[in-house]
């Protein structure tokens, strides 16, 4: 109950920012339009829709984790915290509270990707369910990366660090916009050392009814997702037993 | 009845010593208002009376249980009002007073009730399904002692209530205040001595982490042979002074 109370409240403080509704949906849908628009003129193979909406869904999620960070941090740096940390809350209150209303909205962001998608010409196919189920673990490793973020740094950092650095990097690195082949060398090698380029192949995997494909590069977002989510509660809950949360 | 005994409670940042064996009995309904200049360890103290800070000498015990073995059990008793406003500033007021009694294991249904409940003694209906983050200083901090009592506590810290708000606002609070008196106990720390002189029961001066007198305030009057509880404080917290 005490968790459903406080993700019910960080559901709440996130919802109600417009400015995160902009982000988090307005802005991967207005890629979505762009690039299928400059795919309607040039014709370029990445941007075909099928292609396209995995790694949209993907560089969309990189929101969740500034969503997530500035939340965290904004609560860690105001007396709020102060009040909550003297509240009966658990480590596991807190770190569910701040976990569980972000699986729902980062699963619906990729759901409205997709529905876009649909009427920019994806075909209706079970693979889309597939696909967004493929993309949850990937949802979760956003997560973990705010959770992180939020527990180590303010918010200021975290506006550089998820809202600049890591959407950039997760845009860069997942091959989303240019082929990795194209560039290759070291860049691919740092890029498949990476969860995000893994996590847009799974995703086209799925959606391409090439189901062999999904895995290994799902084991690599699973693996990242679970190490990056275990450091994260760690340090929050390090930070919360600290004189210096 | 002992609300709060503190023994021999230290806290030790590297080479400096923020509280020195700070040595405390608080009964049951007491108003008790700690006093200081900056950096006199009240609000470490706070800290660690309110399981925020683990001590590094010495115990506390909070209505017979432990700051350091019992903590999660101190929490269900005490609550807090932070020196700054601290409020969910996207929830409305209604909501920010049903999530502090959701987190102190109130139901839906009893949350609704309380937070009626605390609107209504607190004079909070109108601005009540405002955004906490628009409304004025006052407001804020009037909420913000609304949530800290909304969990029923046996214990209530209020660090600088009304540090930053206008007279009116600070004579209103003082009201609220008053009328808890002798129900719960009350930890309160302030700058504003006039604050301390009128509501508490007794009062206790720190500096520079140690504790130097405790008394009335006619009784720190007395014992420092002055008119005015100013001129007392004074004479209690300069650095170096004896304790008393």
């Amino acid at each position: 109950m005490k968790t459903l109370t406080f993700a019910s409240r960080n559901s709440k403080e996130i919802l109600r920012d417009r400015l995160n509704l902009a982000f988090g949906i307005g802005f991967p849908v207005v890629l979505l339009l762009l690039l299928t628009a400059i795919q309607s003129n040039i014709p370029v193979k990445l941007f075909v829709i099928d292609q396209l909406a995995p790694g949209i869904a993907v560089f969309g999620l990189s929101f969740i984790s500034l969503f997530s960070g500035m939340l965290i941090s904004k609560d860690r740096t105001s007396s709020f915290m102060f009040r909550l940390f003297t509240s009966p809350l658990t480590s596991s209150n807190f770190i569910f509270g701040y976990t569980l209303p972000l699986l729902p909205m980062a699963i619906l962001q990729i759901a409205v990707c997709f529905i876009v998608a649909l009427f920019l010409g994806l075909t209706v196919s079970i693979n889309i369910l597939l696909s967004i189920i493929v993309l949850i673990p990937a949802a979760v490793l956003f997560i973990a990366i705010g959770l992180l973020c939020g527990s180590l740094f303010n918010d200021k950092q975290v506006s550089g660090i998820c809202g600049a650095l890591l959407t950039n990097v997760s845009a860069w690195l997942s091959g989303t916009w240019f082929d990795l082949d194209l560039v290759g060398g070291t860049f691919k090698s740092v890029a498949y050392a990476l969860p995000f380029a893994h996590a847009v192949r799974s995703g086209r995997a799925a959606i391409s009814g090439n189901y062999s494909s999904i895995f290994p590069d799902l084991w690599w977002v699973i693996g990242y997702a679970s190490i990056i989510m275990i450091i994260a509660i760690l340090v929050f809950t390090r930070k919360m037993n600290s004189d210096n949360a | 009845m002992i609300a709060i005994k503190t023994t021999n409670l230290t806290k030790k940042y590297k080479k400096k010593i923020a509280v020195d064996s700070l040595n405390l009995t608080i009964d049951q309904g007491e108003l008790f208002a700690l006093l200081g200049v900056n950096g006199a360890g009240k609000s470490t103290t706070i800290k660690m009376l309110s399981c925020l800070v683990k001590p590094t000498y010495g115990d506390a015990m909070i209505l017979g249980n432990s700051i350091i073995s019992d903590s999660i059990k101190v929490k269900e008793h005490i609550n807090v009002s932070p020196q700054e406003t601290a409020i969910a500033p996207n929830l409305t007021v209604r909501e920010n007073l049903e999530f502090i009694a959701g987190i102190y294991g109130s139901d839906r249904k009893e949350a609704r009730q309380k937070a009626k409940d605390s609107i209504s003694s607190f004079g909070l209906s109108k601005i009540a399904e405002d955004k906490s983050k628009t409304l004025s200083g006052g407001w804020q901090r009037r909420l913000s002692i609304a949530m800290a009592l909304i969990s029923e506590p046996k214990i209530l810290f209020l660090d600088e209530p009304t540090l930053g708000l206008d007279v009116i606002a600070r004579r209103e609070l003082w009201s609220i205040i008053e009328k808890l008196k002798g129900k719960i106990t009350i930890i309160l720390t302030t700058h504003y001595l006039e604050e301390a002189e009128s509501l508490s029961d007794r009062i206790g001066i720190m500096a520079s982490g140690s504790l130097k007198a405790i008394g009335t305030a006619d009784e720190l009057m007395k014992r420092t042979n002055t008119a005015k509880f100013e001129d007392a404080f004074i004479a209690l917290a300069k650095e170096g002074g004896k304790q008393i």
